[in-house]
Protein backbone atom coordinates (compact mmCIF):
# COMPACT_ATOMS: atom_id res chain seq x y z
CA UNK A 1 0.00 0.00 0.00
CA UNK A 2 1.24 3.40 -0.91
CA UNK A 3 -0.29 4.86 2.22
CA UNK A 4 2.03 2.80 4.40
CA UNK A 5 4.96 4.69 2.98
CA UNK A 6 3.45 7.88 4.25
CA UNK A 7 2.89 6.76 7.82
CA UNK A 8 6.46 5.46 7.96
CA UNK A 9 7.67 8.91 7.07
CA UNK A 10 6.36 10.09 10.43
CA UNK A 11 9.24 8.27 12.05
CA UNK A 12 6.87 6.90 14.65
CA UNK A 13 7.66 3.24 14.02
CA UNK A 14 9.64 1.55 16.74
CA UNK A 15 9.12 4.35 19.25
CA UNK A 16 9.00 3.22 22.84
CA UNK A 17 5.41 3.12 24.01
CA UNK A 18 6.55 4.59 27.34
CA UNK A 19 6.61 8.11 25.85
CA UNK A 20 3.57 10.33 26.26
CA UNK A 21 0.87 9.83 23.65
CA UNK A 22 0.68 13.03 21.66
CA UNK A 23 -1.69 13.63 18.76
CA UNK A 24 -1.14 16.05 15.89
CA UNK A 25 -4.26 17.46 14.26
CA UNK A 26 -3.88 16.26 10.66
CA UNK A 27 -6.71 17.94 8.78
CA UNK A 28 -4.30 20.13 6.79
CA UNK A 29 -0.92 21.85 7.19
CA UNK A 30 2.57 20.89 8.32
CA UNK A 31 1.49 18.14 10.70
CA UNK A 32 4.29 15.78 9.61
CA UNK A 33 6.93 18.28 10.74
CA UNK A 34 5.38 18.42 14.22
CA UNK A 35 5.08 14.63 14.32
CA UNK A 36 8.75 14.35 13.41
CA UNK A 37 9.90 16.71 16.19
CA UNK A 38 7.67 15.05 18.81
CA UNK A 39 8.90 11.58 17.80
CA UNK A 40 12.50 12.71 18.07
CA UNK A 41 11.71 13.87 21.62
CA UNK A 42 10.42 10.42 22.53
CA UNK A 43 6.66 10.97 22.28
CA UNK A 44 4.37 8.31 20.89
CA UNK A 45 2.81 10.28 18.04
CA UNK A 46 -0.47 9.72 16.23
CA UNK A 47 -2.35 11.76 13.65
CA UNK A 48 -5.81 12.99 14.65
CA UNK A 49 -8.57 13.49 12.08
CA UNK A 50 -11.47 11.75 13.88
CA UNK A 51 -13.12 12.30 17.28
CA UNK A 52 -12.22 8.77 18.41
CA UNK A 53 -8.55 9.42 17.61
CA UNK A 54 -8.65 12.33 20.05
CA UNK A 55 -9.62 9.96 22.86
CA UNK A 56 -6.32 8.13 22.54
CA UNK A 57 -3.96 11.06 23.24
CA UNK A 58 -2.64 12.85 26.33
CA UNK A 59 -1.81 16.05 24.45
CA UNK A 60 -2.44 17.61 21.04
CA UNK A 61 -0.55 19.83 18.63
CA UNK A 62 -2.47 21.98 16.14
CA UNK A 63 -0.05 22.64 13.28
CA UNK A 64 0.57 25.51 10.93
CA UNK A 65 -1.59 25.69 7.85
CA UNK A 66 -4.75 27.50 6.84
CA UNK A 67 -6.99 28.18 9.84
CA UNK A 68 -10.12 28.60 7.68
CA UNK A 69 -9.65 25.11 6.23
CA UNK A 70 -8.95 23.43 9.58
CA UNK A 71 -11.99 25.12 11.12
CA UNK A 72 -14.30 23.95 8.33
CA UNK A 73 -13.04 20.37 8.37
CA UNK A 74 -13.04 20.14 12.18
CA UNK A 75 -16.70 21.14 12.21
CA UNK A 76 -17.67 19.01 9.18
CA UNK A 77 -16.20 15.85 10.71
CA UNK A 78 -17.39 16.28 14.28
CA UNK A 79 -14.04 17.19 15.83
CA UNK A 80 -14.72 20.77 16.91
CA UNK A 81 -17.02 20.02 19.86
CA UNK A 82 -14.90 17.16 21.29
CA UNK A 83 -11.84 19.39 20.93
CA UNK A 84 -13.51 22.23 22.83
CA UNK A 85 -14.55 19.79 25.55
CA UNK A 86 -11.04 18.35 25.79
CA UNK A 87 -9.53 21.83 26.06
CA UNK A 88 -12.02 22.73 28.81
CA UNK A 89 -11.08 19.47 30.54
CA UNK A 90 -7.40 20.50 30.64
CA UNK A 91 -5.93 18.63 27.66
CA UNK A 92 -2.51 20.15 26.92
CA UNK A 93 -2.67 21.72 23.45
CA UNK A 94 0.06 23.57 21.54
CA UNK A 95 -0.91 25.59 18.46
CA UNK A 96 1.51 27.11 15.94
CA UNK A 97 0.32 29.88 13.61
CA UNK A 98 -3.05 28.54 12.38
CA UNK A 99 -3.09 26.50 15.60
CA UNK A 100 -2.73 29.69 17.67
CA UNK A 101 -5.68 31.18 15.73
CA UNK A 102 -7.79 28.11 16.50
CA UNK A 103 -6.95 28.35 20.21
CA UNK A 104 -7.73 32.08 20.51
CA UNK A 105 -10.96 33.19 22.15
CA UNK A 106 -11.26 36.05 19.65
CA UNK A 107 -10.02 36.18 16.04
CA UNK A 108 -9.73 39.39 14.02
CA UNK A 109 -9.72 39.48 10.20
CA UNK A 110 -11.42 36.09 10.10
CA UNK A 111 -13.52 35.16 7.08
CA UNK A 112 -17.31 35.21 7.37
CA UNK A 113 -18.51 32.35 9.56
CA UNK A 114 -15.02 31.35 10.73
CA UNK A 115 -14.96 29.94 14.26
CA UNK A 116 -12.17 29.17 16.69
CA UNK A 117 -12.06 26.49 19.36
CA UNK A 118 -11.01 29.03 21.96
CA UNK A 119 -9.35 28.45 25.31
CA UNK A 120 -6.65 31.12 25.20
CA UNK A 121 -7.82 34.44 26.65
CA UNK A 122 -6.34 36.45 23.79
CA UNK A 123 -7.31 38.44 20.71
CA UNK A 124 -5.40 37.22 17.66
CA UNK A 125 -5.22 38.94 14.25
CA UNK A 126 -4.78 36.73 11.17
CA UNK A 127 -2.14 37.62 8.52
CA UNK A 128 -0.99 40.44 10.76
CA UNK A 129 2.19 41.13 8.78
CA UNK A 130 0.61 41.19 5.31
CA UNK A 131 1.40 39.08 2.27
CA UNK A 132 4.11 36.45 1.84
CA UNK A 133 6.56 39.20 0.83
CA UNK A 134 6.44 40.34 4.47
CA UNK A 135 7.01 36.84 5.90
CA UNK A 136 10.31 36.75 7.79
CA UNK A 137 12.65 34.96 10.15
CA UNK A 138 14.20 36.48 13.26
CA UNK A 139 15.63 35.64 16.70
CA UNK A 140 13.48 35.95 19.81
CA UNK A 141 14.38 35.93 23.48
CA UNK A 142 12.04 33.64 25.35
CA UNK A 143 12.95 33.55 29.06
CA UNK A 144 10.58 30.64 29.78
CA UNK A 145 12.70 28.42 27.49
CA UNK A 146 16.01 29.35 29.07
CA UNK A 147 19.09 30.99 27.61
CA UNK A 148 19.80 31.39 23.94
CA UNK A 149 17.62 33.00 21.32
CA UNK A 150 14.82 31.09 19.64
CA UNK A 151 15.05 31.30 15.86
CA UNK A 152 11.50 31.99 14.69
CA UNK A 153 9.96 31.83 11.22
CA UNK A 154 6.79 33.84 10.61
CA UNK A 155 4.82 32.82 7.52
CA UNK A 156 1.82 35.04 6.86
CA UNK A 157 1.61 34.74 10.62
CA UNK A 158 -0.86 36.08 13.17
CA UNK A 159 -0.02 38.27 16.18
CA UNK A 160 -1.61 38.41 19.60
CA UNK A 161 -3.17 41.85 19.69
CA UNK A 162 -4.18 41.72 23.32
CA UNK A 163 -3.60 39.30 26.17
CA UNK A 164 -6.43 38.88 28.66
CA UNK A 165 -5.91 38.42 32.40
CA UNK A 166 -5.98 34.60 32.24
CA UNK A 167 -3.16 34.33 29.67
CA UNK A 168 0.56 35.13 29.94
CA UNK A 169 2.72 36.46 27.11
CA UNK A 170 5.96 34.53 26.62
CA UNK A 171 7.60 36.54 23.88
CA UNK A 172 7.24 39.69 21.82
CA UNK A 173 8.82 41.25 18.75
CA UNK A 174 11.01 44.33 19.08
CA UNK A 175 7.94 46.50 18.43
CA UNK A 176 6.16 44.92 21.41
CA UNK A 177 3.71 42.73 19.51
CA UNK A 178 3.15 39.46 21.38
CA UNK A 179 3.94 36.30 19.40
CA UNK A 180 3.89 33.54 22.05
CA UNK A 181 1.41 32.97 24.89
CA UNK A 182 0.62 30.42 27.55
CA UNK A 183 -2.42 29.73 29.69
CA UNK A 184 -2.39 26.67 31.93
CA UNK A 185 -2.03 23.68 29.63
CA UNK A 186 -2.40 25.75 26.45
CA UNK A 187 0.52 27.11 24.47
CA UNK A 188 0.43 29.17 21.28
CA UNK A 189 3.05 30.69 18.96
CA UNK A 190 2.68 32.88 15.88
CA UNK A 191 5.77 31.20 14.43
CA UNK A 192 6.89 27.69 13.48
CA UNK A 193 9.52 25.98 15.68
CA UNK A 194 8.70 22.74 13.83
CA UNK A 195 10.46 23.87 10.65
CA UNK A 196 13.62 25.38 12.16
CA UNK A 197 15.00 22.50 14.20
CA UNK A 198 14.06 24.36 17.40
CA UNK A 199 12.90 21.69 19.87
CA UNK A 200 12.54 23.72 23.09
CA UNK A 201 8.90 24.67 22.59
CA UNK A 202 7.95 21.05 21.97
CA UNK A 203 9.97 19.96 25.03
CA UNK A 204 8.22 22.59 27.10
CA UNK A 205 4.88 21.35 25.80
CA UNK A 206 5.75 17.70 26.49
CA UNK A 207 6.50 18.76 30.08
CA UNK A 208 2.87 19.87 30.37
CA UNK A 209 1.70 16.55 28.89
CA UNK A 210 3.84 14.53 31.33
CA UNK A 211 2.74 16.61 34.31
CA UNK A 212 -0.91 15.99 33.51
CA UNK A 213 -0.49 12.26 33.03
CA UNK B 1 -1.90 43.83 27.06
CA UNK B 2 1.78 43.44 26.38
CA UNK B 3 3.84 43.27 29.51
CA UNK B 4 6.96 45.38 29.65
CA UNK B 5 8.81 42.57 31.44
CA UNK B 6 9.41 40.81 28.13
CA UNK B 7 12.84 41.71 26.81
CA UNK B 8 12.82 43.18 23.32
CA UNK B 9 15.01 41.20 20.89
CA UNK B 10 17.40 42.75 18.42
CA UNK B 11 15.30 43.96 15.52
CA UNK B 12 17.00 41.98 12.80
CA UNK B 13 14.70 40.08 10.53
CA UNK B 14 15.11 38.48 7.15
CA UNK B 15 12.50 38.23 4.39
CA UNK B 16 12.66 36.17 1.20
CA UNK B 17 14.99 33.48 2.58
CA UNK B 18 14.70 29.91 1.30
CA UNK B 19 13.25 28.89 4.64
CA UNK B 20 10.56 31.55 4.49
CA UNK B 21 9.77 30.83 0.83
CA UNK B 22 9.64 27.06 1.21
CA UNK B 23 7.84 27.46 4.52
CA UNK B 24 4.66 28.82 2.95
CA UNK B 25 4.44 25.73 0.74
CA UNK B 26 4.86 23.58 3.86
CA UNK B 27 1.79 25.27 5.33
CA UNK B 28 -0.27 24.55 2.20
CA UNK B 29 0.29 20.79 2.47
CA UNK B 30 -2.74 18.55 2.60
CA UNK B 31 -4.69 21.28 0.86
CA UNK B 32 -6.26 22.20 -2.47
CA UNK B 33 -5.21 25.22 -4.55
CA UNK B 34 -7.94 26.31 -6.95
CA UNK B 35 -7.81 28.26 -10.23
CA UNK B 36 -10.16 31.28 -10.17
CA UNK B 37 -10.85 33.90 -12.83
CA UNK B 38 -13.03 36.36 -10.86
CA UNK B 39 -13.26 37.63 -7.27
CA UNK B 40 -16.63 35.82 -7.02
CA UNK B 41 -14.96 32.51 -7.82
CA UNK B 42 -12.20 33.30 -5.33
CA UNK B 43 -14.85 33.79 -2.64
CA UNK B 44 -16.46 30.45 -3.52
CA UNK B 45 -13.04 28.77 -3.37
CA UNK B 46 -12.18 30.22 0.05
CA UNK B 47 -15.62 29.33 1.41
CA UNK B 48 -15.23 25.77 0.09
CA UNK B 49 -11.92 25.32 1.94
CA UNK B 50 -9.20 26.12 -0.61
CA UNK B 51 -5.79 26.71 1.02
CA UNK B 52 -4.89 29.19 -1.74
CA UNK B 53 -6.18 30.41 -5.08
CA UNK B 54 -4.47 30.83 -8.43
CA UNK B 55 -5.64 34.11 -10.00
CA UNK B 56 -5.83 34.02 -13.79
CA UNK B 57 -7.87 35.40 -16.69
CA UNK B 58 -8.72 32.10 -18.34
CA UNK B 59 -8.62 28.60 -16.90
CA UNK B 60 -6.43 26.17 -18.87
CA UNK B 61 -9.44 24.56 -20.59
CA UNK B 62 -10.32 27.94 -22.13
CA UNK B 63 -6.71 28.75 -23.00
CA UNK B 64 -6.64 25.44 -24.80
CA UNK B 65 -9.91 25.96 -26.69
CA UNK B 66 -9.37 29.64 -27.54
CA UNK B 67 -5.74 29.34 -28.54
CA UNK B 68 -3.46 32.33 -29.12
CA UNK B 69 -0.71 33.60 -26.85
CA UNK B 70 -1.57 33.21 -23.15
CA UNK B 71 0.05 35.83 -20.88
CA UNK B 72 0.13 37.09 -17.29
CA UNK B 73 -3.29 38.28 -16.08
CA UNK B 74 -4.43 41.91 -15.85
CA UNK B 75 -3.08 43.47 -12.60
CA UNK B 76 -6.59 44.82 -11.88
CA UNK B 77 -7.96 41.29 -11.82
CA UNK B 78 -5.15 40.00 -9.61
CA UNK B 79 -5.58 42.89 -7.16
CA UNK B 80 -9.36 42.40 -7.03
CA UNK B 81 -8.84 38.74 -6.14
CA UNK B 82 -6.22 39.60 -3.49
CA UNK B 83 -8.71 42.08 -2.00
CA UNK B 84 -11.47 39.48 -1.93
CA UNK B 85 -9.84 36.64 0.02
CA UNK B 86 -7.68 36.15 3.12
CA UNK B 87 -5.93 32.98 1.91
CA UNK B 88 -2.73 33.15 -0.19
CA UNK B 89 -3.10 34.28 -3.81
CA UNK B 90 -0.83 32.88 -6.52
CA UNK B 91 -0.52 34.12 -10.10
CA UNK B 92 1.14 32.83 -13.27
CA UNK B 93 4.03 34.25 -15.25
CA UNK B 94 5.19 32.87 -18.60
CA UNK B 95 8.24 30.57 -18.55
CA UNK B 96 11.31 32.81 -18.71
CA UNK B 97 9.32 36.06 -18.51
CA UNK B 98 11.13 37.66 -15.60
CA UNK B 99 9.41 41.01 -16.09
CA UNK B 100 5.96 39.47 -15.66
CA UNK B 101 7.39 37.95 -12.48
CA UNK B 102 8.67 41.38 -11.37
CA UNK B 103 5.17 42.76 -11.91
CA UNK B 104 3.57 39.96 -9.91
CA UNK B 105 6.04 40.55 -7.07
CA UNK B 106 5.18 44.27 -7.14
CA UNK B 107 1.48 43.34 -6.95
CA UNK B 108 2.34 41.47 -3.72
CA UNK B 109 1.07 38.05 -4.81
CA UNK B 110 2.00 35.31 -2.33
CA UNK B 111 3.45 32.86 -4.87
CA UNK B 112 4.45 33.13 -8.54
CA UNK B 113 3.78 30.13 -10.81
CA UNK B 114 6.25 30.03 -13.70
CA UNK B 115 3.80 28.07 -15.76
CA UNK B 116 3.73 26.04 -18.94
CA UNK B 117 -0.02 26.75 -19.12
CA UNK B 118 0.91 30.20 -20.46
CA UNK B 119 2.90 30.61 -23.68
CA UNK B 120 6.65 30.46 -22.96
CA UNK B 121 8.51 33.76 -23.32
CA UNK B 122 11.95 32.16 -23.51
CA UNK B 123 12.60 28.75 -25.04
CA UNK B 124 16.07 28.47 -23.50
CA UNK B 125 16.09 29.98 -20.00
CA UNK B 126 13.76 29.81 -17.05
CA UNK B 127 13.49 32.75 -14.64
CA UNK B 128 16.31 33.20 -12.11
CA UNK B 129 14.02 32.73 -9.15
CA UNK B 130 16.70 33.45 -6.52
CA UNK B 131 16.51 37.10 -7.60
CA UNK B 132 13.01 37.46 -6.14
CA UNK B 133 11.61 37.98 -2.65
CA UNK B 134 8.33 36.29 -3.67
CA UNK B 135 8.53 32.48 -3.80
CA UNK B 136 8.02 30.49 -7.01
CA UNK B 137 6.28 27.23 -7.83
CA UNK B 138 7.28 25.47 -11.05
CA UNK B 139 6.00 22.50 -13.01
CA UNK B 140 7.94 19.29 -13.59
CA UNK B 141 7.30 16.01 -15.36
CA UNK B 142 10.26 14.15 -13.85
CA UNK B 143 12.88 14.39 -11.10
CA UNK B 144 15.59 15.99 -13.23
CA UNK B 145 13.26 18.78 -14.30
CA UNK B 146 12.13 19.31 -10.68
CA UNK B 147 15.74 19.57 -9.46
CA UNK B 148 16.68 21.99 -12.26
CA UNK B 149 13.81 24.25 -11.19
CA UNK B 150 14.85 23.99 -7.52
CA UNK B 151 18.41 24.84 -8.55
CA UNK B 152 17.02 27.99 -10.21
CA UNK B 153 15.29 28.89 -6.93
CA UNK B 154 11.83 27.28 -7.08
CA UNK B 155 10.47 26.91 -3.52
CA UNK B 156 7.71 24.47 -4.47
CA UNK B 157 7.20 21.95 -7.29
CA UNK B 158 3.99 20.79 -8.90
CA UNK B 159 3.95 17.89 -11.27
CA UNK B 160 2.55 19.16 -14.57
CA UNK B 161 -0.04 16.66 -15.66
CA UNK B 162 -1.91 17.94 -18.70
CA UNK B 163 -3.76 21.11 -17.74
CA UNK B 164 -7.23 21.84 -19.03
CA UNK B 165 -8.11 18.28 -19.99
CA UNK B 166 -9.85 16.79 -16.96
CA UNK B 167 -7.83 13.66 -17.82
CA UNK B 168 -5.78 12.66 -14.78
CA UNK B 169 -3.58 10.13 -16.58
CA UNK B 170 -0.68 12.53 -17.21
CA UNK B 171 -0.76 13.71 -13.58
CA UNK B 172 -0.53 10.06 -12.55
CA UNK B 173 2.36 9.49 -14.91
CA UNK B 174 4.34 12.47 -13.62
CA UNK B 175 3.91 11.88 -9.87
CA UNK B 176 4.76 8.19 -10.38
CA UNK B 177 7.81 9.16 -12.44
CA UNK B 178 9.10 11.58 -9.79
CA UNK B 179 8.53 9.26 -6.82
CA UNK B 180 10.00 6.30 -8.68
CA UNK B 181 13.13 8.26 -9.58
CA UNK B 182 13.47 9.36 -5.93
CA UNK B 183 13.21 5.72 -4.82
CA UNK B 184 15.92 4.72 -7.28
CA UNK B 185 18.27 7.38 -5.88
CA UNK B 186 17.67 6.13 -2.34
CA UNK B 187 19.08 2.71 -3.23
CA UNK B 188 22.19 4.00 -5.01
CA UNK B 189 25.74 4.10 -3.72
CA UNK B 190 27.64 7.37 -3.77
CA UNK B 191 29.61 6.51 -6.90
CA UNK B 192 26.38 5.73 -8.70
CA UNK B 193 24.92 9.10 -7.67
CA UNK B 194 27.51 10.98 -9.75
CA UNK B 195 26.25 9.20 -12.84
CA UNK B 196 22.64 9.68 -11.75
CA UNK B 197 23.24 13.43 -11.50
CA UNK B 198 24.65 13.44 -15.00
CA UNK B 199 21.71 11.47 -16.36
CA UNK B 200 19.13 13.56 -14.51
CA UNK B 201 20.91 16.71 -15.76
CA UNK B 202 20.64 18.01 -12.22
CA UNK B 203 23.23 19.37 -9.75
CA UNK B 204 25.03 16.67 -7.76
CA UNK B 205 24.39 18.35 -4.40
CA UNK B 206 20.63 18.27 -4.92
CA UNK B 207 20.76 14.68 -6.16
CA UNK B 208 22.72 13.69 -3.03
CA UNK B 209 20.23 15.52 -0.80
CA UNK B 210 17.29 13.66 -2.38
CA UNK B 211 19.13 10.33 -2.07
CA UNK B 212 19.80 10.96 1.63
CA UNK B 213 16.40 12.35 2.64
CA UNK B 214 14.25 10.31 0.28
CA UNK B 215 12.24 13.33 -0.78
CA UNK B 216 12.47 16.58 -2.67
CA UNK B 217 13.90 19.49 -0.66
CA UNK B 218 10.64 21.38 -1.35
CA UNK B 219 6.95 20.55 -1.21
CA UNK B 220 5.53 18.57 -4.16
CA UNK B 221 1.94 19.15 -5.30
CA UNK B 222 0.17 17.51 -8.23
CA UNK B 223 -1.57 19.46 -10.99
CA UNK B 224 -3.07 19.01 -14.43
CA UNK B 225 -6.25 17.03 -14.99
CA UNK B 226 -7.60 16.58 -11.46
CA UNK B 227 -11.41 16.80 -11.79
CA UNK B 228 -12.99 14.62 -9.10
CA UNK B 229 -12.60 13.88 -5.37
CA UNK B 230 -11.29 10.42 -6.26
CA UNK B 231 -8.68 11.97 -8.60
CA UNK B 232 -7.43 14.17 -5.76
CA UNK B 233 -7.33 11.28 -3.27
CA UNK B 234 -5.45 9.11 -5.76
CA UNK B 235 -2.78 11.78 -6.18
CA UNK B 236 -2.42 11.99 -2.39
CA UNK B 237 -2.09 8.19 -2.11
CA UNK B 238 0.59 8.33 -4.80
CA UNK B 239 2.61 10.65 -2.55
CA UNK B 240 1.52 14.21 -3.42
CA UNK B 241 1.68 16.81 -0.64
CA UNK B 242 -1.48 18.48 -2.03
CA UNK B 243 -3.30 19.21 -5.28
CA UNK B 244 -3.93 22.03 -7.71
CA UNK B 245 -7.34 21.96 -9.38
CA UNK B 246 -7.53 24.17 -12.44
CA UNK B 247 -10.46 23.91 -14.80
CA UNK B 248 -11.95 20.99 -12.87
CA UNK B 249 -14.00 23.07 -10.45
CA UNK B 250 -15.40 26.07 -12.28
CA UNK B 251 -15.93 24.12 -15.52
CA UNK B 252 -18.16 21.66 -13.67
CA UNK B 253 -21.90 21.69 -13.03
CA UNK B 254 -21.80 22.57 -9.32
CA UNK B 255 -18.53 24.35 -8.43
CA UNK B 256 -19.33 25.04 -4.73
CA UNK B 257 -20.14 21.43 -3.94
CA UNK B 258 -17.35 19.97 -6.08
CA UNK B 259 -14.76 22.30 -4.54
CA UNK B 260 -15.76 21.34 -0.98
CA UNK B 261 -15.83 17.66 -1.94
CA UNK B 262 -12.29 17.76 -3.38
CA UNK B 263 -11.06 19.48 -0.18
CA UNK B 264 -12.54 16.72 1.99
CA UNK B 265 -11.21 13.95 -0.27
CA UNK B 266 -7.73 15.47 -0.07
CA UNK B 267 -7.74 15.41 3.75
CA UNK B 268 -9.32 11.93 4.00
CA UNK B 269 -7.47 10.59 0.95
CA UNK B 270 -7.01 7.16 2.51
CA UNK B 271 -10.64 6.72 3.62
CA UNK B 272 -12.79 5.38 0.74
CA UNK B 273 -16.01 5.82 2.73
CA UNK B 274 -15.42 9.60 2.95
CA UNK B 275 -14.49 9.77 -0.74
CA UNK B 276 -17.66 7.85 -1.64
CA UNK B 277 -19.76 10.12 0.52
CA UNK B 278 -18.44 13.40 -0.94
CA UNK B 279 -18.64 12.04 -4.50
CA UNK B 280 -22.44 11.62 -4.36
CA UNK B 281 -24.64 13.92 -6.43
CA UNK B 282 -21.89 16.27 -7.59
CA UNK B 283 -23.49 16.75 -11.00
CA UNK B 284 -21.55 17.06 -14.22
CA UNK B 285 -17.76 16.94 -14.05
CA UNK B 286 -15.92 19.05 -16.61
CA UNK B 287 -16.38 17.53 -20.06
CA UNK B 288 -12.74 16.77 -20.57
CA UNK B 289 -10.42 15.83 -23.38
CA UNK B 290 -8.54 12.55 -23.56
CA UNK B 291 -4.84 13.34 -23.56
CA UNK B 292 -4.34 10.52 -26.08
CA UNK B 293 -6.45 12.53 -28.56
CA UNK B 294 -4.21 15.61 -28.23
CA UNK B 295 -1.56 16.01 -30.89
CA UNK B 296 1.89 16.40 -29.30
CA UNK B 297 2.24 20.14 -30.20
CA UNK B 298 -0.88 20.84 -28.13
CA UNK B 299 0.43 19.19 -24.97
CA UNK B 300 1.33 21.87 -22.43
CA UNK B 301 3.46 19.51 -20.33
CA UNK B 302 6.08 19.47 -23.07
CA UNK B 303 6.77 23.16 -22.49
CA UNK B 304 9.68 23.70 -20.12
CA UNK B 305 12.84 21.63 -20.01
Amino acid sequence: MTTNLRSESLGTEGQASAGPRVGVLALQGDFREHAHVLSRLGAHVSLVRRPEELDAVDGLVIPGGESTVMDKLARAYGLAEPLKAAIADGLPVYGTCAGLILLADTVLDAIAGQQSLGGLDVVVRRNAFGSQNQSFETDLDIPALGDGPVHAVFIRGPVVESVGPAATPLSALADGRVVAVEQGNLLGTSFHPEITGEYRFHEYFLGKVRDRR
Amino acid sequence: MTESSIPAPAATSLTGSSRVKRGLAEMLKGGVIMDVVTPEQARIAEDAGAVAVMALERVPADIRSQGGVARMSDPDLIEAIIAEVSIPVMAKARIGHFVEAQVLQALDVDYIDESEVLSPADYVNHIDKWAFNTPFVCGATNLGEALRRINEGAAMIRSKGEAGTGDVSEATKHIRQITSEINQLKSMTRDELYVAAKELQAPYDLVLEVAETGKLPVVLFVAGGVATPADAAMMMQLGADGVFVGSGIFKSGNPEQRAAAIVKATTFYDDPSVIADVSRGLGEAMVGINVADLAAPHRLAERGW
